[in-house]
């Protein structure tokens, strides 16, 4: 493993000197000629029919091309799972924010006057906003229950482990909100299109073949007349999965009416408003522990907020649930989950999708079933994570070595948490700043869900230039993350070449193979893999061709691939994804190899409570996980602390602000994201033990931070304040409300 | 930007006569523009009612100068300028605190405290320390200057004494409050960047553990930012170093508190928490004088 000589090492970021120098184009950098801007009119309801469109006079309405439903030439849908997502209303209304009408026009200071200009006259219906109003069912807005979509997953006899004797029982109610993405960028497309060559898309975008499938759906176009290119991405975390077909159908609508490019570019409080945001949840817990700590049954209740369509709720669901069971044994476990409409935007893809609010509530109950049980959560935990060999909640054999148990001490030590522990005990009675220490210990599926992977059925490709430099072609996208840099890493160091003589393709749909969404974690463990195989695939090409010998410099290796060319006309290698042998899983059932892979991890958080203000201050954090192989130290490290800086906006900062469904903080300096100066030191630790079937070992590492901070934060304010807080965002408004009830109020004073 | 520059108009006159001419011929015609930091915002958003602009930064409005008893600042002076100037850092310290707290660097470095306090917003963080240094202003226009207790400028919710044809010309600081006790929180809705949920300033004189002055400034916690009269009334002349005293004293104080502010729920915070919070810090304020004065 030592030997490698591009894999493990931290090379520069591919597109990074152009990123700092300013260089980089973004959609909003770029312009085509005679270019035109879009916009769109939206929704001021939650719910209710359009009764009428009216265009007030004092604009030049003749100027503008309008596109409504009635414009779409193909299916009035962005194509996804069950496809009931419209691209524009056509005559009911389901969220605020929804769009009904598209307006382009040369000047784009124009637009927002223009949009203000349009009056939709509705008929308001009665409306959902929360889970358990959609729950209850008295007003229907989706299919027959408000139901999205509902699992079950069951392993062992729980209710026959919940009649045992002697037995605890400990319940619990965690909920979690919603978290906007906030990538610097915002959504922004440009469509072009031509009757020869069709519908041409530039897009900020994670997943160009989604775009693709939803342009051909709203077009109705074929294959081939549909073109799809990321241009650079200044982040996404999901937010870039599904939404991008939306605006890009639009910019594509706008564009065959007028017959010119059309640029639609959002700014912050539309992207905030109108995109999708991290689902909302609800989870109940009821564990069956031992007297002496054991876990025998876990009974779960988990609803997920999906917002007025189903977009991609069914799947962050399927992850929610199979991760509701934790890093832990558990011979009895039932996962109910639902996954409920409402009328606000679509919640979708974010970071973690479903891991995070499953996670969180586990994380927490655990902390509480410890208590119960009279055992430090350490050494609660110690009992019952899942060992080699055993299985998890859906039944999946643990084949890799792992050792939670040492993972987990090593942790603890690196935060230096039994002593601080025992010094925060001992001081905190004194102090109007209370200190705690907590963590989480958890677990992240690299990939598709269950057979999602064998689906997707994802085609890679490296090839040669005329120059004798050699590209990556996979669809897989770079948004900061760093997929260039480690697919280039892959693919130079099985090649035996410098890693500088290795690029990646144009991400474009009309030149890569479909090598799948950019999401899930699966981009280092199942893309780099088939990087890895199409890679060996050319090189062995041109060792059998006889052009190079078993040893060569990368010259020689690029001298061989050009005379390959001369003498072929080409040289292309293309692999395609294989499910690794003994996998197997039952959608039905949910019982299986839920993920070829899990990453674990072990978090640990310290924090300070100021009971003057009631203020959380995150003071240190420790974050050591174990993700196979790390492919470059650097954007490894980037990758969690990112993803931790993130939980800790999802654990104490990041409340969006609903009315009826409508974001009402949907500005930077209301929804608050920490800042540098609200972030502790974190430090970050790896374990590897290399997955034989990721790329050089590699299991996914993207999502995983996202999911521990929470639960570890909860858990060191509950060891601060001796109070159990199961909601988050946890604000300082939440804490004061509990705390000031036991606090010296006024009213007792009056007795001095 | 959801607004139209096209429909915009702005006037860099140069000169601070010019601006006040302008601003007296044609009196509620023109919207003094500072550091635009207020102004730009509502610019971006579409929210700006207004259209016609004059540039108000000219050198005369920038200068920050020290003569006997004052320290007089310019209403053009920028938050970077205010809070590196060595004489207020020396003799208000809790000004350039509060201007290290408005915004980030770039903020500071464009943001003005003329409009800072012109905008009148009840979370503006520079007037509680102006109210606890007894600041005065001078209002400029054509017509002359006139100068007034800080107190006496916010008459309600945005509204200040400001005529139509009058800027900020200076703010004047009193240096007598070197040996004064002093406490300073911004409490915002995180470290940096913050618009503040409750910012609170106070300084005092406490002789033989007796409060003998005591003047203390909270911003969000009223309509406009606010001097606490009451409070300061409750508390002067009250002992401070006998502990069981101090209790009762700072349950007084709390209720007076209580007494002349109003917090509201808005998007940043609940009022429930503000008058919980401005308690709170009014009793760490005391129990840091008391300290300081034992
Ligand atoms: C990102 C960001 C963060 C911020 N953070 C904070 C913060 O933490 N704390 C805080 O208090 N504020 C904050 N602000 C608000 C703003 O920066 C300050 O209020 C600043 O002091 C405004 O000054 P300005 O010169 O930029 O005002 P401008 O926008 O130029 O003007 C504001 C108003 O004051 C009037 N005006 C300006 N100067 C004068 C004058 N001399 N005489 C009469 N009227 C005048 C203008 O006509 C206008 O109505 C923030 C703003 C932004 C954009």
């Amino acid at each position: 493993m030592q030997s490698e000589r591009v894999v493990g090492q931290p090379v520069f970021r591919k597109e990074g000197l152009a990123k700092v120098l300013g260089a980089a184009r973004y959609i909003d950098d770029l312009s085509m000629p005679g270019m035109i801007y879009g916009a769109t009119v939206r929704s001021a309801i939650p719910r209710g029919r359009v009764l009428g469109i009216e265009f007030s006079p004092g604009i030049p309405w003749d100027e503008f091309t309008i596109v409504t439903a009635k414009d779409i030439p193909g299916k009035n849908y962005i194509a996804m799972i069950n496809n009931d997502w419209p691209c524009l209303v056509d005559g009911v209304v389901n969220h605020p924010q929804e769009p009904i009408l598209l307006l382009a026009h040369p000047d784009r200071h124009l637009l927002p006057q223009a949009v203000a200009a349009v009056h939709v006259r509705y008929e308001e219906m009665s409306s959902v906003h929360s889970i358990e109003e959609s729950e209850r069912g008295r007003t229907i807005i989706w299919g027959e229950d408000n139901v999205l979509k509902s699992y079950l997953l069951e392993k062992g006899d729980v209710d026959a482990a919940f009649a045992q004797p002697d037995i605890i029982i400990v319940v619990g109610e965690y909920t979690t909100g919603a978290q906007e993405h906030l990538y610097i960028e915002n959504n922004g497309a440009i469509a072009m299109y031509d009757e020869h060559a069709g519908v041409t898309l530039w897009g900020s975008l994670q997943c160009p073949f989604y775009a693709h499938k939803s342009l051909m759906a709203v077009t109705g176009l074929p294959e081939d007349k549909v073109r799809v290119i990321q241009v650079e991405t200044g982040g996404a975390f999901g937010g870039k999965e599904d939404y991008p077909s939306m605006i890009g159908a639009h910019a594509a609508l706008l564009a065959m009416k007028s017959g010119r490019p059309v640029k639609i570019v959002y700014d912050r409080a539309e992207d905030m408003a109108a995109t999708t945001k991290r689902h909302p949840s609800r989870t109940r817990h009821r564990t069956a522990v031992t007297k002496d700590g054991k876990l025998l049954a876990a009974d779960i209740e988990l609803c997920l907020d999906g917002g007025a369509y189903s977009t991609l709720s069914s799947t962050v669901l399927s992850r929610a649930t199979i991760h509701s069971g934790g890093a832990y044994f558990w011979p009895n476990i039932r996962v109910r989950s639902k996954a409920y409409a409402t009328n606000t935007p679509p919640h979708g893809a974010f970071r973690g999708f479903g891991a995070p609010q499953a996670l969180f509530a586990t994380e927490r109950h655990m902390d509480r079933v410890a208590k119960a049980v009279g055992l430090t959560p350490e050494e609660f935990r110690r009992r019952n994570l899942l060992l080699t060999g055993e299985t998890t909640s859906t039944g999946q054999v643990i084949r890799q070595q792992i050792d939670l148990q040492g993972w987990m001490e090593r942790a603890l030590d690196c935060a230096n948490y039994r002593e601080k522990k025992a010094r925060f005990d001992r001081e905190n009675p004194d102090g109007v700043r209370k200190k705690g220490i907590g963590f989480a210990v958890f677990l992240h599926g690299s990939g598709f869900t269950g057979s999602g992977e064998r689906y997707l059925n994802s085609l890679v490709g490296v090839d040669a230039t005329a120059e004798g430099r050699i590209r990556v072609l996979v669809s897989s996208t770079e948004f900061g993350q760093g997929t260039n840099t480690i697919l280039c890493q892959i693919a130079a160091e099985t090649l035996g070449v410098d890693y500088d003589v290795v690029e990646m393709a144009p991400p474009d749909t009309g030149i890569v193979p479909n090598s799948g969404p950019t999401v899930a974690s699966r981009t280092a463990m199942v893309v780099g893999r088939l990087v890895q195989s199409a890679a060996l695939g050319l090189k062995q090409t041109l060792i059998a061709s006889g052009l190079l010998g078993e040893r060569y410099l990368t010259e020689e290796f690029q001298a061989a691939a050009k005379a390959h060319i001369g003498k072929h006309g080409g040289l292309c290698s293309m692999s395609r994804y294989q499910a690794p042998p003994d996998v197997y899983w039952d959608d039905q059932t949910y019982r299986g190899e839920a993920y070829a892979a899990y990453a674990w991890a072990v978090y640990v958080a310290e924090v300070t409570v100021e009971v003057t203000t009631y203020s959380v201050a995150v003071d240190d954090f420790v974050a050591l996980q174990e993700v196979g192989r790390v492919l470059n130290p650097v954007l490894a490290t980037g990758q969690v602390e990112g993803g931790v800086a993130q939980g800790i906006g999802y654990a104490l900062y990041e409340k969006v602000s609903w009315d009826r469904g409508l974001m009402k903080n949907n500005q930077m300096t209301n929804y608050i994201i920490p800042t540098s100066q609200d972030l502790p030191k974190i430090r970050v630790y790896f374990e590897e033990v290399p997955f034989e079937h990721g790329a050089y070992g590699a299991k996914g590492i993207g999502e995983l931070p996202m999911d521990g901070p929470a639960p570890a934060i909860l858990n060191a304010i509950a060891h601060a304040t001796g109070e159990d807080f199961n909601a988050i965002p946890l604000l300082p408004e939440d804490i004061a409300e509990r705390l000031a009830a036991g606090a010296p109020a006024a009213q007792e004073m009056a007795t001095v | 930007m959801r607004s139209c520059s096209a429909e915009c108009e702005l006037l860099t006159p140069g000169s601070l006569e010019a601006v006040l001419c302008l601003l007296h011929d044609e009196p509620g015609l023109w919207t003094p523009i500072a550091g635009g930091t207020e102004i730009m915002v509502l610019y971006g958003a579409g929210k700006l009612t207004e259209r016609k602009f004059v540039s108000i930064a000219v050198p005369e409005l920038r200068e920050i100068t020290e003569d006997g008893g004052w320290i007089s600042v310019g209403g053009g002076c920028s938050f970077t300028q205010i809070r590196r100037h060595v004489g207020i850092q020396k003799h208000f310290p809790m000004l350039a605190q509060c201007a290290s707290w408005l915004g980030g660097i770039a903020n500071q470095n464009r943001g003005t405290i003329g409009g800072n306090l012109a905008n009148a917003s009840p979370a503006a963080d520079s007037p509680p320390a102006l109210f606890a240094y007894g600041a005065e202003l001078e209002l400029i226009s054509a017509r002359g200057k006139r100068r007034i207790p800080y107190e006496e400028f916010h008459l309600g919710y945005k509204k200040t004494a400001l005529a139509l044809d009058e800027l900020i010309g200076t703010v004047l600081l009193p240096k007598r409050f070197d040996d004064s006790l002093r406490y300073v929180r911004k409490v915002g809705t995180r470290n940096a960047q913050a618009i503040s949920k409750i910012c609170m300033a106070a300084t005092a004189t406490v002789k033989h553990g007796h409060v003998e002055e005591i003047r203390i400034g909270m911003g969000s916690v009223a309509p406009t930012p606010l001097r606490l009269a009451a409070t300061e009334r409750a508390l002067m002349g009250t002992e401070l170093t006998d502990a069981a005293i101090l209790n009762v004293v700072i349950w007084e104080a709390r209720r007076a508190l209580a007494s002349e502010t109003a917090p509201i729920d808005d998007i940043r915070s609940t009022a429930a928490y503000r008058t919980l919070v401005a308690g709170n810090l009014l009793e760490e304020m005391l129990r840091t004088f008391a300290g300081a004065a034992r």
